[in-house]
């Protein structure tokens, strides 16, 4: 039976963690992760989980210690913030390399310097190559479902790939909402029992994990790696379908928000889309055809996909809370572009905003809609690259 | 290096893992060797320090004595020629190519 409660995105995610009971949690505190890591610690002290938590004395052990366990053949996951992840660095490759399926909620806040421990996406946008599945999620509903569906994507046979179910710290995080919480057993019946391929603790199966790869296999390897991240797509929805059998509640690769008639859009991740709805339907009273896309998988990068959704629009406004230091726009925007290369479609902007946690209102969002609409009308664009919020 | 030959991606357990136990002994260390130990059997005392201490397990010992190196794998360190006794020095690090 499920049951409506209400909750942070830190305690739902603490509480998804007990019902699917790893065998190993290897965690490091990190504001603003580090609810999740001192509720689950309260779990397995009060006997509610079986699980065998490790305090480590860093993150680097953190996500070693959770790859020790996973190549054991356990259930592992870890969870981090920002320079957390930015200290796991190195092993959090090894993890996706080894294709060991771990699962790690990600509350996003700012990398240093300067020292910032607010929102935006900086540390797992950084992230984004390491081979990791990446879901995003809008709210602490979003963060609890999604954690539950990683753990199936993530062991997936075909897959075996680790993921990362990121929020927004603080907004997310410690924001209060109503969730609709599953039940303990059917949680365990939906994430089943973990059968790993090859464990290092089997002396019947021997295996070697992490031996020296070079200019002969390495490759070869990297190219397995690269397919497996392919396959993901097809996964993600499978068990997205699976959860809508049991929950009634919709995810894909994206969510759709008034844009099927749209002329303009606005694409924005996690708790911003979700400021942006409310923009929608105030701009959709005064009969603009505006509209959101909401990304929920980036890793992999649903190019394919997001080209079709976006061909229509006149014009589109891709959001990041994330500058990529390239000088010209922000992750998300260059992929969407990049995706659109090859089909007409519409013209696309960078807006780049919310850095180190620089509040976004609905005023904020509707200067975008705004901007978007003029282009629409008047066909001149000034200025591809925006900031967005910042004071000149 | 020729890779021609070799299996591709799809034919490779994931995750570069090797399910072969003990294949370290296919891949020939040796040719990373820029000088080579050469032992000479009249001053060994077989102590075995060498066989202890070679981090490639190259020293080949049959019924406690040592009877020669393994060519294929000693990477050429020196470190059996280090820890050979200072007073019987039975091992004597020769560049490769003399
Ligand atoms: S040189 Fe090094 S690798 Fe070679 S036999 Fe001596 S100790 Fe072993
Ligand atoms: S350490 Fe020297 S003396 Fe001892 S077994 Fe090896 S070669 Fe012989």
């Amino acid at each position: 039976m499920a049951e409506k409660k209400a909750l942070t995105g830190n305690e739902a995610v603490a509480l998804a963690m007990k019902q699917i009971e790893p065998d190993v949690v290897a965690a490091y505190p990190i504001t603003p992760q580090t609810d999740i890591v001192q509720y689950f610690s309260n779990y397995v002290a009060d006997g509610k989980v079986k699980t065998e938590f490790v305090t480590v004395e860093s993150e680097h052990s953190a996500m070693s210690a959770t790859v020790g366990a996973a190549a054991g053949g356990a259930r592992a996951m870890t969870a981090t913030s920002s320079q957390g992840l930015a200290l796991m660095w190195e092993v959090v490759y090894i993890a996706a390399s080894s294709r060991l399926p771990i699962v790690m909620p990600v509350v996003n806040r700012a990398l240093s310097g300067p020292i910032n421990i607010h929102c935006d996406h900086g540390d797992t946008m950084g992230a984004r190559d390491s081979g990791w599945i990446q879901l995003y999620s809008e709210s602490v509903q979003e963060a609890y479902d999604n954690l539950i569906q990683a753990v199936r994507i993530a062991e997936h046979p075909d897959l075996q790939l680790p993921v990362m179910v990121c929020q927004d710290g603080f907004i997310t995080s410690h924001g209060l909402e109503n969730a609709e919480i599953l039940d303990d057993e059917t949680v365990k019946r939906f994430v089943g029992e973990y059968k790993p391929r090859f464990s290092l603790l089997n002396p019947a199966k021997p295996v070697t994990f992490g031996a020296l790869d070079l200019q002969d296999y390495y490759f070869e390897h990297k190219r397995s790696q690269s397919e497996a991240m392919k396959n993901a797509g097809k996964v993600i929805l499978q068990v997205a379908e699976e959860f809508k059998k049991l929950t009634g509640r919709e995810y894909g690769y994206f969510e759709k928000y008034m844009l099927d008639d749209a002329e303009v859009a606005v694409v924005a991740l996690n708790s911003t889309a979700g400021t942006a709805k409310m923009v929608v339907d105030e701009l959709r009273q005064a009969g603009s055809k505006v509209g959101l896309l909401k990304p929920r998988v980036f890793r992999p990068f649903p190019a394919k996909e997001l080209a079709e959704t976006l061909r229509g629009l006149k014009v589109v406004a891709v959001m990041d809370r994330a500058d990529s230091f390239n000088a010209y726009g922000g992750p998300l925007f260059n992929e969407i572009r990049s995706a659109m290369y090859d089909t007409p479609g519409p013209k696309i902007l960078s807006y780049i905003y919310g850095l180190g946690g620089r509040d976004i209102g609905p005023a904020d969002v509707t200067k975008v809609y705004d901007d978007l609409l003029e282009i629409k009308k008047t066909g001149r664009c000034d200025s591809i690259l925006n900031y967005l919020g910042v004071r000149e | 290096m020729s890779t021609e030959n070799l299996p591709g991606w799809k034919d490779l357990p994931a995750g570069g893992l090797i399910l072969e136990p003990g294949n370290a002994e296919n891949l020939e260390t040796g040719e990373w060797r820029s000088s080579r130990p050469i032992h000479d059997k009249q001053k060994c005392i077989n102590c075995l320090f060498c066989w202890v201490f070679c981090p490639d397990s190259s020293i080949i010992v049959e019924d406690g004595k040592v009877v020669g190196i393994d060519y294929k794998h000693c990477k050429g360190c020196g470190i059996c020629a280090r820890e050979c006794p200072p007073k019987v020095k039975a091992i004597t690090m020769v560049p490769e190519g003399e």
